[in-house]
């Protein structure tokens, strides 16, 4: 096993290596000078531009700056923002916690929703439910997130005036108001982003437990004389359950997407909305440390993916 | 219970269809044609696809109202004759600019799907044929790509790029050819993957062998043989790319960072209208239920060619 899991651990590395090297090529692709606010700036004289260019080194050759610009990444050295006056790093960790918070709440609720539905209609395929399910299944992730958010906004907050619209992280209440408080306000936001991956996630459900439900040990199971519920319980779910974990982690980069709408949407102070702000306002060293984090999560999920198929499914050889 | 569960709920009744069908004219379309038909659902889906497409190809002839007359006395009006989908706040005919936008949306989706395959059939292909490290090399390289964040990949592309070439190819065509683009290159994988499987399983087979004992090259192997075997999988990734497509324009222009402010595509039209939700509902209202609509009936499609193009399902 701790041979498994150092194995998956440097198989990680080539993969993060890999994706810095896409980004890092985009940056030096790009038309322009990535830093052209100094350069436009008129009270930044010529000499001092030069001097700056020299002191970044933005002349250098390419491979020197990658691995100039790689070594000050895995430092925790991200740059300085130009609009928030301030360090990357601590503009991303304060709000990071949110957005890690608004994700994983979205995720629960898809798993909450999609095994139990797609559990009972592989139970009984091609019945009225397991039709109904599909169908919705398919409604579910054909309406785009940022549709799904106005329509909660126009149904809970401007029609019904039961939710608020606006997500604060300056909530002023004590004790149980400030939970009540922060659960109504992350109620619609969790919904959009949770109903939308529950919809796909019902799907891959459905069909991984109908791929095990025919195998030969069910029907043992059965003949033993098991109920159905303990058959279905204790020995189809666990099993279906394995590629399903997967699923779950090879959707994170999906999940990243409809986190930057919905925060959009919601006025959600996560790094989403900061990826969204920065871009407006040509915050360069803000948007590729943003880009950078996600490609880290995305690459960590996979990890943890990875390391929870080997413990939960023994089959697997630790090689 | 447990061995009766049929890939497909018509399988039982496969023998019937045999023996009435015979003496009747076949054709693989006519089959294919006759297996689509019974996914209900994908063949409304059709027929509504198909409505839209029309309005949205025919709308300018026959509702020619310009997208961008600005009557303030008729501003953030509902529903009417004159204007039946409502106007916005500057009093422009909403009608009007969704048949606009529609084009512009499944002109982008379509062609960022033609750009996907593309790459994805020529790179699945290659990796699908060598026997050495390339194919590898390539498939480690879908598996970085589909490792990549995508919506914030794609923002930092245009963030970094739309300048350049809104100079080169003007404001609307330089944003076109990049969100076609970048959005094709980010939607590859999965079709690569699908078509280096299929011909992995394809190059073995006995017809295979027998075009290659007769001397054909190895292109005409994979063009005449291999290639037209593999094609059924590629078609069904290919609408629903479209879809993913159409979405992913959208969701860019709802986030102001698609289309320029004075081309209306729908993901734009929300955007413009997600301000005044509480006194114009509808002008928010009729772009998402098109775009919805329009994923809607793709997505069932693409279940109904799997149904139809999957040569193991009996039906």
């Amino acid at each position: 096993m701790a041979h498994y899991l150092v194995r998956r651990l440097l198989i990680a590395i080539p993969s993060l290596l890999g994706i810095s090297v896409v980004l890092f090529a985009v940056l030096a692709l790009a038309p322009g000078d990535p830093f052209e606010e100094l350069a436009t700036n008129p009270n930044v004289p010529p000499a001092v531009r030069v001097a700056l260019r020299v002191k970044f080194g933005l002349d250098d050759p390419v491979m020197v700056r990658y691995v100039r610009w790689l070594t000050a990444m895995l430092q925790g050295d991200w740059g300085f923002s130009f609009v928030s006056r301030m360090n990357v790093d601590t503009l991303i960790l304060q709000r990071l916690p949110t957005t890690l918070f608004v994700i994983g709440s979205a995720q629960v609720l898809a798993i909450a929703v999609a095994i139990p539905v797609g559990v009972y209609a592989a139970a009984r395929p091609y019945s009225v439910f397991d039709q109904i399910a599909n169908t919705l299944a398919f409604v579910g992730f054909s309406l785009p997130t940022f549709f799904t958010g106005l329509l909660l906004i126009l149904v809970f907050s401007v029609y019904l005036d039961w939710l608020p619209f606006v997500y604060r992280s300056d909530i002023a209440a004590t004790g149980w108001r400030w939970y009540w408080e922060h659960v109504r306000q992350a109620l619609m936001p969790v919904a959009v982003l949770g109903l939308f991956q529950g919809a796909s996630l019902t799907r891959y459900v459905r069909s991984a437990v109908l791929d095990v439900i025919r195998l030969d040990y069910v029907t043992t199971a059965r003949a033993k004389g098991l109920g159905e519920r303990v058959v279905i319980v204790k020995h189809v779910v666990r099993n279906a359950l394995i590629p399903v974990v997967t699923l779950v982690a090879l959707q994170m980069p999906a999940i990243f997407g409809g986190a930057i709408v919905t925060e959009q949407i919601f006025r959600i102070p996560g790094i989403g909305s900061l990826l969204i702000s920065s871009i407006l306002a040509n915050d360069t060293p803000v948007i590729m440390a943003v880009t950078f984090v996600f490609a880290c999560l995305v690459v960590l999920f996979n990890l943890m993916a990875d390391i929870l198929y080997g413990w939960l499914d023994p089959r697997i050889t630790y090689r | 219970m447990v061995g009766s569960i049929h890939a497909s709920p018509t399988a039982e009744a496969q023998a019937q269809p045999v023996a009435r069908g015979r003496g009747r004219r076949y054709s693989p379309a006519l089959e294919a044609w006759r297996r689509f038909r019974r996914h209900r659902l994908a063949v409304a889906s059709g027929v509504i696809l198909a409505v839209i497409v029309a309005a949205i190809v025919v709308g300018p002839q026959l509702w020619n109202v310009p997208i961008n007359e600005i009557d303030f006395a008729a501003r953030l009006e509902g529903p009417s004759w004159r204007h039946p989908f409502g106007t916005d706040d500057l009093g422009q005919d909403l009608l009007a600019r969704m048949i606009y936008g529609g084009r512009i949306s499944l002109a982008v989706g379509i062609a960022a799907m033609v750009v996907a395959i593309v790459a994805g059939t020529v790179v699945g292909a290659i990796a699908g044929m060598s026997r050495g490290w390339l194919g590898s090399a390539l498939m480690w390289l879908a598996d970085l790509f589909l490792s990549l964040p995508q919506l914030p990949l794609l923002l930092l592309v245009i963030y970094l790029f739309r300048d350049t070439l809104k100079v080169l190819f003007g404001p609307e065509g330089g944003v076109f050819i990049l969100i076609v683009f970048v959005i094709g290159a980010l939607r590859w994988m999965p079709v690569a993957r699908l078509v280096r499987a299929q011909f992995l399983s394809l190059r073995e087979k006995e017809f295979v062998e027998a075009a290659r004992a007769l001397g054909a090259s190895t292109t005409r192997q994979v063009v005449r043989h291999i290639l037209p075997n593999a094609l059924g999988p590629v078609i069904v990734a290919g609408t629903i790319d479209v879809a993913a497509a159409i979405i992913a324009e959208s969701t860019l222009s709802f986030l102001g960072l698609g289309f320029p402010p004075d081309i209306p595509t729908w993901g734009r039209i929300l955007y413009d209208a997600k301000d005044y939700l509480d006194i114009a509902p509808h002008w928010a209202l009729f772009p998402g239920a098109a775009i919805f609509l329009v994923v809607l009936s793709i997505n069932f499609i693409g279940d109904g060619l799997r149904d139809t193009l999957d040569p193991r399902r009996v039906m």
